[in-house]
């Protein structure tokens, strides 16, 4: 968190005067119980009525002056505090901007998105309040203690003494409930992940006739919630009995002290009062103070976990030379091993291929197809060996040159809010409405277009949700055209477009005029059975490498994915004998 | 907030039948609270009363004084006993009715119809249960019991005022208004300012939600700086419309704290002037700017209060809305009870559509003997998952008739309807807890022998013996860490347990290895055996060997009928097989 205090400069000046105005504002106040006295012992007593009008007219300039400290105050706690969290989102924004794929995939997207907008508001309230009452409340509760001591000393020594007890009733309790809450709060979480995951898996649960089973595990947990909401409740309940009791117990021992030094003649009656009202303004702040703390504890907190992003920094150093002559793409034993995974993703992968080629990436789950191709932009750094674009090392080429030269179309197909135009502008600000044309007709998707009202103007909703799969994944590939790419990658992006719209679109990118480098990963043979070149991926091994005919003949594992999907007879007999 | 259909009475009606049987306990708290704020209302006038004996040097009435201060003690003491019980009632209350609504809600989403449950994201009714009735519970129910404090605190210092001087109390009646007026103006001043500031929020939180998810996207197509342009334009204008927001709301207080001191100053000088003339003693000025102090406090809570207590209806109505959905059609009282059926499945006449302008399934009909194979092919979206909604009756038909063995499927109970059927989707969903547990779902009295059989039926046996805890290994929420394939094996385990006479099988795709996949099928293979199966067929043999075959496209059954019928029909199926199977 105190790194954090950098985004607060520019703000000294506010951080400054609010807190001191608002110290200003306080010993006004305090200054109160002084005047009344005086009305009792001067203006009352004494019978001196023009006392007491000045008195009065003093308590109200006090009020006014107060007024305008506080107005003030509010206002620099206000600006420091909403500058300071426009700076931090703004902060996180760019660092997030600068993070690389490793990076992202540790801390995660949620994560990112808690830190920028929940955290970032409670760190913006916590300060504005910290700035408002952190000094506040302690000054007020401690000036009224000095105060006491300025009219009498044993007296005060009462006060000291409640303070004293004050802070032990509140902090105990605090300490006690901080656990306790959080066990609710788990809890809570608890009844939470019940309901989410009873109606995640509704047709399930409903299909083995577990409806009263469920409904008698959520109301365990839910009686468990409140057993621990009432254990809780019974300490926090404690809180206001216990401090009324100190401080009535205070205001009594007070009278009684003050009364034997009034019959003294040590003290006035005035001055008791006086002592009384300083009791009660020590009561209201101490209970400001404790939510306060518990505000401040977790912007704190906040503050720490977004300090905690900052100093990640990106694995990746920039590369800063300019691409010649993209298209042909080699891998020189290339190894990759994620951040925190337990085995290679990839081991010694080694191919080249010439521009304009096609390559077919195929393989079951988890083999490393997707690994393998993303290392072609350099969204993850090979672990060893390297990965050259037109013979460079992608680690010496600049970032946006690269991610200019390789299209990459993902296997989620993801549009942002916008228009169709607007995302497929992603792929070049300046294309031309010819070059969209083309590349909607390249990606089969003019139908995709012409089917809305507005055409490319059309809206798109948040992640797309106004398209189809198919149609969605069709404009991403649409998006990544737009790009004229050198290298051409898609990801499984074909998985939710039928056989016949798969070849089109195949076919289609094959007759390019300006025909980019193409891997093409899937898990349908049909898909990459026309490829110049085939990576067959196992477990993070090339488990062969050719033709579609040079595979089948040597390759067992091809020969395995192939005869699944294209119905070897022996196997299709073997599987009727069954029925 | 979503807009809702219960009127603002229903919903305290609704509310009211909630809290009846906690009556008793709220009544009681209410009655600690009058004790409470009438104790503490008559602590002050104690004090003034102590003042009063401590008039000046030889002057102190020792006697009298501690007398007074004995009572402060014991007022004091019940005060805080008051004060203690009336919470801990209070706690009682609100976590039981939110316990109750709860458990309720929970208990009726059981048994809302699928078509609820498939149209509302599952995040809304998550959030009506959780935060929604959180609110509820706060606002309403502490709400209601501050409010009833304040106004009782307010009624009691007007009377203890009056008891001590009536014009002084007339002064601060006509002052104290002012602060109301203040926050009010400030309130209403500021509702567009935070209007305005959440709309912006909230189209800051829509950029990053989108922006960050994606953040690799936007990484691949270097819109890094765009992103920024964009975010950095919203957050400006956050910035500002925030910082008018906040100061200008920030400025309650002090305000509120201004004229209360107005009011403490008028009291003082009308008290001092009065003790002057002798109408009032110094202890009863004390009094007097105690109450000052106080009377403006419950004043400034009960307009909190106030937009708290709506916006607790609000949740509430959220709630009941949810709890108020219509049911699924009960099962009928006299439906006939069937064990083990055979297997017989015929489909007459059946239409279906999810939106009534849209039509779907048209004039369906098709017969099935006990043991065969059915087929459901057909591209992407194309509308296999309704066949299964309305075999297990997750959706009704809308005309036609379904009938197992014979039996219409709607006269008999769900639980035996589905009891006879085995499901295993491709989106594989897996409770939390152990596999034990997952696997013994539909038969929680399985014997140890049993489940171990079964996993070995579904090949699933290997791999659980390989983990940490074997069969008690606790897996998290939808798997946790286990693979596609690994849960779909247990899916199919735990529908080997059970084996029922008909099968519902989703064949997978595309996210599991060939390996595992080899042994997926192998483990249909021996299921389907003898039993009746529907199969989202996606492999060609798994097609060929099926008995019939339903084309699906758009969401209708457009052809049906073997492999080589279908192909010599040169229709819908035989391009799909050709654009697939052919070079």
């Amino acid at each position: 968190m105190k790194k954090l205090f950098v985004y607060l400069k520019g703000y000294g000046r506010e951080c400054v005067l609010g807190p001191l105005f608002k110290l200003l504002e306080a010993s006004f106040e305090l200054i109160i119980p002084l005047l009344v006295a005086s009305i009792i012992d001067r203006g009352i007593l004494d019978s001196d009525t023009g006392h007491i009008v000045r008195m009065v007219l003093l308590m109200a300039l006090l009020g006014l002056i107060g007024l305008a400290c506080a107005v003030t105050a509010q206002y620099f706690a206000a600006k420091t505090a909403i500058g300071f969290s426009s700076r931090l989102r703004h902060a996180l924004m760019a660092h997030i901007q600068t993070l690389s794929y490793t990076e992202l995939d540790t801390i995660g997207s949620s994560t990112l998105i808690t830190r920028m907008t929940s955290d970032v508001n409670q760190v913006q309230s916590g300060t504005n309040m910290g700035l408002r009452l952190l000094l506040r409340s302690p000054f007020v509760v401690f000036g009224a203690m000095v105060m006491a001591f300025t009219i009498d000393f044993d007296c005060a020594l009462i006060f000291a003494g409640v303070i004293a007890v004050l802070c032990v009733i509140v902090f105990a309790i605090m300490l006690v409930t901080i656990p306790m809450n959080k066990r609710v709060q788990g809890q809570l979480d608890s009844v939470t992940s019940a309901t989410r995951e009873n109606l995640g898996g509704v047709r399930v649960l409903r299909a083995f006739c577990k409806e009263e089973a469920e409904a008698r595990k959520f109301e365990q947990r839910n009686r468990i919630l409140v057993k621990l909401q009432l254990a809780v409740g019974r300490v926090t309940a404690a809180m206001n009995p216990l401090t009324y009791v100190a401080v009535n117990a205070a205001v009594i021992l007070l009278i009684h002290a003050g009364a034997i030094r009034v019959d003294a003649g040590s003290l006035t009656q005035g001055e008791v009062v006086a002592l009384y009202n300083y009791m009660s303004q020590i009561l209201v702040e101490l209970v400001k103070m404790a939510s306060l703390i518990i505000l401040l504890t977790k912007a704190w907190a906040c503050g720490d976990r977004i300090q905690g992003i900052l100093s990640i920094s990106s694995s990746q150093r920039a590369g800063t030379e300019a691409i010649d002559k993209a298209g042909s793409v080699s891998f020189e034993d290339v190894s990759l091993h994620y951040k925190g995974a337990g085995a290679e993703s990839l081991e010694h992968v080694s191919f080249s291929v010439r521009p304009g080629q096609t390559v077919g990436v195929i393989g079951g789950t988890g083999c490393g197809k997707t690994s393998l191709v993303n290392l072609i932009p350099r969204f993850y750094d090979a672990t060893e060996g390297r990965v050259l674009i037109g013979g460079m090392d992608v680690r010496r080429i600049d970032e946006q040159q690269l991610r200019k030269a390789v299209a990459v179309v993902p296997q989620k197909a993801v549009l942002f809010k916008g228009t169709i135009r607007s995302n497929l502008l992603w792929g070049n600000e300046s294309a031309t409405e010819e070059e969209l044309h083309e590349a909607l007709s390249i990606a089969q998707a003019l139908d995709v277009v012409s089917s809305k009202a507005l055409h490319l103007d059309e809206p798109v909703e948040q992640g797309g949700r106004n398209f189809s799969g198919g149609q969605r994944q069709r404009l991403t590939i649409a998006r990544a055209l737009v790009k004229k790419p050198q290298v051409l990658i898609l990801d499984d992006s074909a998985s939710a477009l039928d056989y016949a719209t798969d070849a089109s679109l195949r076919r289609a990118i094959r007759m390019m005029d300006h025909r980019p480098t193409t891997f093409i990963v899937s898990q349908r043979a049909s898909s990459v059975l026309h490829a110049d070149l085939i990576i067959v991926l196992d477990d993070g091994h090339v488990a062969g490498m050719g033709t579609h005919e040079e595979l089948l003949a040597a390759c067992p594992v091809y020969q395995e994915i192939y005869a699944s999907q294209f119905d070897a007879p022996e196997k299709a007999k073997e599987v009727s004998a069954n029925g | 907030m979503a807009k809702t259909t219960f009127s603002r009475r229903a919903t305290l009606r609704r509310v009211m039948r909630y809290i009846r049987p906690h009556l008793p306990r709220l009544l009681l708290s209410l009655a600690l609270a009058l004790v409470t704020v009438a104790l503490t209302l008559y602590i002050p006038i104690l004090v003034g009363r102590g003042v009063d004996s401590i008039v000046g040097p030889g002057q102190v009435d020792f006697e009298s004084l501690t007398h007074t201060l004995l009572v402060i003690g014991l007022c004091t003491l019940l005060t805080a006993i008051a004060q203690w019980a009336q919470s801990h009632l209070n706690n009682r209350v609100t976590y039981d009715t939110v316990r109750d609504i709860r458990r309720d809600a929970f208990a009726h989403i059981q048994r809302l119809p699928l078509s609820y449950l498939d149209a509302h994201p599952t995040g809304d009714t998550v959030s009506r249960m959780i935060s929604d009735v959180d609110t509820f519970a706060d606002g309403l129910l502490m709400g209601f019991t501050q409010l009833f404090t304040g106004v009782m605190t307010i009624a009691g210092t007007l009377i203890f005022m009056l008891t001590l001087s009536v014009p002084i109390t007339l002064v601060v009646v006509v002052v104290t208004p002012l602060s109301l007026v203040v926050a009010n103006f400030i309130a209403t001043r500021t509702h567009d300012m935070f209007v305005l500031q959440s709309k912006t929020r909230g189209e800051q939180t829509a950029l990053i939600d989108e922006a960050i998810r994606e953040q690799k996207l936007v990484k691949a197509f270097s819109r890094e700086d765009e992103i920024l342009a964009q975010f950095d334009e919203i957050n400006d204008r956050l910035a500002s419309c925030s910082l008018r927001a906040v100061f200008f709301s920030s400025l309650t207080n002090p305000c509120t704290r201004f004229v209360n001191s107005l009011v403490y100053a008028a009291v003082g000088l009308a008290g001092a002037l009065a003790a002057v003339s002798g109408a009032l003693t110094v202890g009863g000025l004390s009094s007097f700017l105690s109450y000052a102090n106080q009377y403006t406090k419950p004043f400034n809570e009960i307009s909190g209060v106030v937009t708290e207590l709506q916006n607790a209806l609000a949740c509430a109505a959220r709630i009941f809305e949810l709890i108020d959905t219509p049911a699924q059609t009960p099962d009928p009282e006299d439906a006939q009870a069937i064990g083990g059926v055979c297997g017989e499945v015929s489909i007459s006449d059946v239409s279906f559509s999810y939106a009534p302008e849209q039509k779907l399934i048209e004039d369906f009909s098709l017969r099935v003997s006990p043991g065969q194979r059915v087929a459901i092919v057909g591209p992407t979206g194309c509308g296999k998952t309704t066949m299964i909604n309305l075999l297990m009756r997750f959706y009704d038909v809308r005309a036609g008739e379904i009938r197992i063995d014979g039996h219409e499927t709607r006269s008999l109970r769900r639980s035996d309807l589905r009891k006879n059927i085995g499901m295993v989707l491709q989106d594989t969903w897996l409770s939390s807890g152990t596999i034990r547990e997952n696997i013994a779902m539909g038969r929680p009295e399985a014997t140890e022998a049993e489940i171990i059989a079964a996993a070995k039926a579904a090949h699933a046996h290997g791999f659980i013996r390989r983990l940490p805890d074997g069969y008690n290994t606790v897996i998290g929420e939808n798997g946790g860490s286990l693979s596609q394939g690994q849960k779909q094996l247990l899916c199919i385990a735990r529908v080997m347990l059970c084996l029922p006479p008909m099968l519902i099988l989703d064949e997978a795709t595309s996210s599991i290895d060939t390996r595992t996949e080899l042994k997926i099928q192998d483990a249909f293979a021996k299921m389907m055996q003898g039993r009746t199966s529907f199969i989202v067929a996606h492999r060609l043999s798994t097609i060929r060997s099926a008995d019939v075959i339903l084309v699906m496209k758009d969401g209708r059954v457009i052809e049906q009928g073997t492999h080589e019928e279908l192909l010599a029909g040169n229709g819908f199926y035989a391009e799909l097989y050709r654009a697939q199977f052919d070079n």
